[in-house]
């Protein structure tokens, strides 16, 4: 089973989640989150005082899925969440070792 | 009773009303989403404490027949006593003394209130109310009584040092009212010290929308303040009428070619907070000058006052949403600028300043007057702070202070950020998932 972490734009959020359903994805973990990347921050002028806002808005997606779905998913999700421009975000996957249902202690496949 | 100037005297009151909530928009849109509710509710307890305040005594320490000296009106009027069914004015122009009352009254209401901007994010919300009550008592029926309280023509009741000695010219209220109020935001930002994180940490305004609603709202109401200064709807009503209007336009166009210059953007906090500053200035002018002085007037107070709100950063004080650098820089302007702008082809009543060949006289009675309330609040107002925080308590914990005043106060928030899903699945009622979850773990217990 593998991780799939994804920072996306928070207006992109509809489309990746639309994706994953599309897919046959039972279930995501979704927060807000704030970062940058080559995007850098911006400047904010308030009153004559310089704010620079380093950290951007950003949501971060979740998901658990079995080896087999990885390829489909990561297409999905970079799919719908590009918009061609800086900052679209970033998509990556990690193993996961075990994973426990908890209602009714199911393990690997069959937990998620 | 003249039942016309009664009517406008009424309307002004209840003009000047809201701007007390105009005031809790525009400061509440300025700070953090996590202290919008605390800043909201630091203006309407001001709606509250000092109604009930006024008409136990406030009326009567500010509007009362004068104990000596012109410092203090007695205690003649306590509860209201000898108020109703009595008249007010000149012959012909007679309004009903409780009409003024209540006038006077949203003017005390609305100097405590707007205290509160400069320690926004960190007051204890009792401690603030204990602070209110005090000040007005301490601070603002006293200086009412120097600046609005004349003595009447056939010397049966005599009135403040200021109104009547001094005869220094505040129309609405730039002494009483702006440099008050501006003075003691100074004395009570320096009481509660600065914000964690002042000034590195950026703390941007959360709702500018909120800042242009409130301020358009003051503007409303400033009518009311200014022009209802008349006590009457006649000619010294419209030409308060109109000065208020054209100089805070032009403060507006002040502020933000300032900005343009300085920052290369205008902005709309700049655009809100200009029409203030211009609103603050002409408080005290509106009578006594010129459409044309009045236009002078704001450009002078919005250009000046964007400048001064950067004064903080420079002295190391935490006026958090420049209740010094608008109120009291305005109020500055506006009260010394009648000794240059003033004219009395305007109005008898007022003075020929500095430009309409009257000297320096009128200038040097303007600034007695503008230092002397100055001197007073800020010492008294600094004095009164520094008791309430070390007895119950004025300066919220750090720790409440970093999670949101509101939550630490008021255990609210004011805003329900938890709606990451979309409209489809908030009609499925994932969005009141919360709330259930709370009624379940009860059932459980």
């Amino acid at each position: 089973m593998k991780l799939v972490t994804a920072i996306i734009k928070p207006f992109t959020l509809d489309d990746v989640k639309g994706a994953l359903e599309q897919l046959g994805v039972l279930g995501m973990t979704v927060s807000e989150v704030q970062g940058y990347g080559r995007q850098k921050g911006h400047t904010e002028v308030y009153r004559g005082a310089e704010y620079s806002v380093d950290f951007v808005p950003k949501i971060k997606v979740e998901v658990v899925v079995d080896d087999t779905a990885v390829e489909k998913v990561l297409e999905a999700v970079v799919e719908a969440a590009r918009t061609g421009k800086i900052g679209d975000g970033k998509v990556w996957v990690t193993p996961v070792d075990a994973v426990v249902r908890v209602r009714t202690g199911e393990r690997g496949s069959d937990a998620l | 009773m003249n039942t016309g100037d009664t009517a406008w005297v009424l309307i002004s009151a209840a003009l000047v009303m809201l701007m007390t909530p105009g005031l809790a928009f525009f400061y509440g849109g300025m700070v953090r989403s996590k202290s919008v509710l605390n800043m909201l509710m630091m203006s309407f307890i001001s709606l509250a404490v000092v109604s009930v305040l006024w008409v136990l005594y406030g009326y009567s320490l500010a509007f009362g027949n004068d104990i000596g000296a012109g410092l203090l009106g007695g205690f003649g009027n306590i509860g209201l006593k000898g108020v109703i069914g009595q008249l007010t004015g000149a012959d012909g122009h007679q309004t009903p003394v409780l009409a003024f009352v209540m006038f006077q009254l949203m003017f005390a209401i609305i100097t405590p209130a707007l205290i509160s901007g400069a320690i926004a994010d960190r007051a204890k919300f009792w401690g603030w109310t204990l602070f209110i009550g005090l000040w007005v008592t301490i601070v603002y029926f006293p200086v009412a009584h120097w600046v609005f309280a004349f003595s009447s023509a056939d010397g049966s009741t005599v009135g403040g040092w200021i109104a009547n000695n001094l005869k220094a010219l505040d129309f609405a209220g730039g002494t009483a009212v702006h440099i008050n109020a501006g003075a003691a935001g100074l004395a009570v930002a320096l009481v509660l010290g600065k914000r964690k994180g002042w000034p590195k940490e950026p703390m941007r305004p959360h709702n500018l929308p909120f800042v242009l609603l409130g301020a358009a709202l003051l503007w409303f109401g400033w009518y009311g303040f200014n022009a209802g200064s008349a006590l009457a709807a006649n000619e010294t009503a419209a030409v308060a009428f109109t000065t208020t209007t054209v100089a805070t336009a032009a403060a507006v166009l002040g502020w933000l070619l300032v900005e343009q210059f300085r920052d290369g953007k205008p902005t709309t906090l700049g655009a809100a907070s200009g029409a203030v500053a211009g609103l603050v200035a002409i408080t005290p002018a509106c009578a006594f000058v010129s459409p044309l002085g009045a236009i002078a007037i704001g450009v002078i107070a919005g250009a000046l006052c964007s400048l001064a709100v950067g004064l903080k950063f420079r002295f190391g004080f935490d006026d958090s949403l420049d209740v010094v650098g608008v109120h009291l820089v305005g109020g500055l302007v506006g009260t010394l600028l009648i000794g240059f702008f003033g004219t009395t082809s305007v109005n008898s009543a007022g003075a020929d300043g500095l430009f309409y060949g009257g000297g320096f006289s009128q200038l040097g009675k303007q600034a007695v007057a503008a230092f002397a309330v100055l001197g007073f609040s800020f010492v008294l107002t600094f004095i009164i702070a520094f008791v309430v925080n070390k007895t119950v308590g004025f300066r919220a914990t750090e720790e409440a202070e970093v999670a949101g005043i509101d939550e630490a106060e008021h255990a609210e928030s004011a805003y329900e950020f938890g709606a990451f899903s979309s409209a489809r699945g908030a009609n499925k009622g994932s969005v009141t998932a919360g709330a259930t979850a709370v009624l379940e773990g009860s059932n459980k217990s």
